[in-house]
């Protein structure tokens, strides 16, 4: 039936016209297709390009030297590149069982007339400008962490070494947890879908089996927990990157402390607050390597966490083949 | 109106007794282990059952035919109250288990002594076969992993799947074909050690093979546990059943020994579903 039909397109001269138009929509999108990644090559290699004086400065030894000084112009990006995985790293973990918690509750707890307006303003807290968040990071929230938060985990929790030291308010800990909120909706929003889309059949099976709500509903997050992955992996990825709301809770300096305490630094709050006042030729091509390593980190860290969602990720055989 | 209804209960106490006593002379006299007395279920506005009663005798296997929508599963899953997780369900009438008013007890007590099977095979995906059986033994807290694997055994000899995965029992439970997952599903509801279980058309998304493996399984549980099982297949409730309930819009029309249903009904509805009038 398809073939003969495109015979007798082919035979008709104004549908050769037709066909004109197809093949050239197809080739127009196909271009835009290829766009994106040439777009992603020439960032790649113009950002290589530009950094290539510090680059052959300081080969490999940029990676590992912690030390940051524009006036000796000795560069070093390590402080940048563990203060950016730390606060990442510390975000999830804190928004992770925040996250989840709350898209069971919208699944599995909260009346239905209360889900809708609730998921509404969970993903609302998405669409605030990070500046926003910055503000009230820095005027509200750390205050609250130097006087709160940091004696009272010093005070209780004071032996572990994450927790050491004087409160200073700014720092490691302010940063995980300004970026924890911003991960929140994220992570809950689509938690919410992939917890929606556990069939029926899966819950029905664990109450049948005499199990508890909260045994039912540890059924579907397991049954789910591909796509709670894939949720955190999306919420790692706008982590990685969050620029000015860290910025102005991390404290900017470029050590590496141990203690969540002490301040940091991170790959893009460095590019923010210094590539104005670069001056010379070697700092600015140290400012772009630190962007090229940011690039690599983000692509690697999205790329693994690909791989483990696929690995995880079963052909679903529920029900059998038939 | 009601002394209509409870002349029917009597009528269907009387006539079920019959099966029992006919079927082998050693039987011990059957003893009711399910109860329904004037059962209406409701959703919302909709009344899905209507004044129902009748009576399930321990170690038997009772049918419900009847035409989609007739209200047959829902009346198996009020029984286990599964048709509580719809929201604005309402329940009017008793219902009891050895004479104890099932929805008196704890929702999560009557799911481990009344078990169920769904019409697709629904295995987590995510558990192997081991830990599929395992399941509801791990929710019911059970620890001991002697205990679990002697039960897991058992259980999937049971369900006459051991054989099949003795070998595989690391491999996911949804790797199997859908009448082993269906057998599956069987020997982890079997694993709880439940006292009835509740069969939704268990076999009508598997093949005529696996469909008659089902049924052997059926007759096999009998000897030790109540089933109570939903199906559109009539030849299917002529070959598995001792008793057979025949629903209709959401009432019992007739309740009786299966041989008796499927030869000489003593309603006209009865008769003209069987013979495929209608429905």
């Amino acid at each position: 039936m398809v073939s003969s039909s495109r015979l007798e397109l082919t035979a008709e001269p104004k549908i050769a016209m037709q066909n004109f138009g197809d093949s050239l929509f197809k080739y127009l999108t196909t271009f835009f297709a290829a766009l994106v990644l040439l777009l992603i090559g020439v960032m790649a290699y113009e950002m290589y390009a530009t950094s290539s004086l510090s680059i052959e400065k300081f080969g490999w030894s940029f990676l590992t030297s912690s030390e940051w000084d524009p006036v000796m112009e000795q560069y070093g990006a390590l402080p940048f590149i563990y203060g950016t995985l730390v606060s990442s790293l510390l975000a999830l973990i804190l928004a992770l069982p925040v996250g989840v918690g709350i898209a069971v509750f919208l699944t599995e707890l909260a009346p239905p007339w209360l889900e809708r307006p609730f998921s509404f303003i969970v993903e609302l807290l998405a669409g605030i400008p990070s500046i926003v968040y910055g503000l009230w990071g820095f005027f509200v929230m750390v205050p609250w962490i130097r006087s709160s938060v940091e004696p009272f985990l010093s005070e209780n929790f004071g032996f572990i070494p994450l927790f050491e030291g004087a409160p200073y308010g700014v720092g490691m800990l302010a940063a995980g947890v300004i970026l924890s909120i911003m991960v929140l909706p994220i992570i809950a929003s689509i938690s919410r879908d992939v917890l929606n889309a556990v069939p029926v059949s899966q819950k029905e099976a664990a109450l049948a089996l005499g199990s508890t709500r909260w045994e039912a509903t540890r059924i579907a997050i397991s049954y789910s927990r591909s796509g709670i992955l894939g949720a955190t992996i999306l919420g790692l990825g706008r982590a990685l990157g969050e620029t000015m709301a860290v910025t102005m809770v991390i404290g900017n300096r470029p050590e590496i402390k141990l203690s969540l305490f002490e301040p940091g630094y991170t790959m893009a709050s460095v590019l923010a607050n210094e590539f104005t006042e670069a001056t010379s030729e070697m700092y600015i091509s140290a400012l772009i390597e630190i962007a090229l390593v940011l690039f690599i980190v983000a692509i690697l860290v999205n790329a693994i966490a690909r791989l483990l969602v696929w690995s995880f990720t079963r052909t679903s055989n529920v029900g059998g083949r038939l | 109106m009601e002394d209509i209804i409870e002349k029917e209960d009597i009528e269907i106490k009387t006539s079920i007794a019959i099966p029992g006593n006919v079927s082998s002379m050693t039987a011990p006299p059957r003893t009711i282990k399910i109860k329904a007395d004037s059962l209406n279920c409701y959703f919302g506005k909709v009344h899905a059952i209507k004044n129902v009663s009748l009576t399930i005798p321990e170690n038997s296997v009772v049918a419900i035919i009847g035409p989609s929508g007739c209200g047959k599963s829902t009346f198996l899953r009020s029984i286990n109250r599964m048709h509580e997780l719809v929201p604005d369900s309402r329940i009017i009438g008793s219902l009891t288990l050895d004479g104890k008013d099932i929805y008196g007890m704890d929702a999560v007590t009557v799911r481990k002594r009344i078990g169920m099977v769904f019409q697709k095979p629904n295995p987590f995906p995510t558990m192997s076969i081991f830990d599929n059986v395992a399941a509801g033994l791990r929710m019911n807290g059970m620890g001991n992993k002697k205990e679990i694997a002697e039960i897991v055994e058992r259980s999937l000899v049971q369900a006459a799947l051991w054989n099949e995965v003795k070998d595989s029992l690391s491999k996911s439970g949804v790797s199997l074909s859908g009448g082993q997952q269906q057998r599956l599903c069987i020997a982890r509801t079997l694993a709880v050690n439940p006292e009835v279980i509740l069969m939704d058309e268990p076999a009508s998304a598997l093949d005529p093979l696996s469909t008659a493996k089902i049924e052997e399984l059926i007759h096999a549980l009998k000897h030790r546990y109540t089933v109570v099982i939903v199906t559109h297949n009539m030849q299917q409730a002529a070959r598995v059943s001792d008793a057979t309930a025949f629903f209709y819009m959401g009432e019992l029309i007739e309740y009786d020994e299966t041989k008796k249903i499927f030869t000489m009904p003593a309603k006209k509805q009865t008769e003209d579903y069987i013979t495929g009038r209608f429905g």
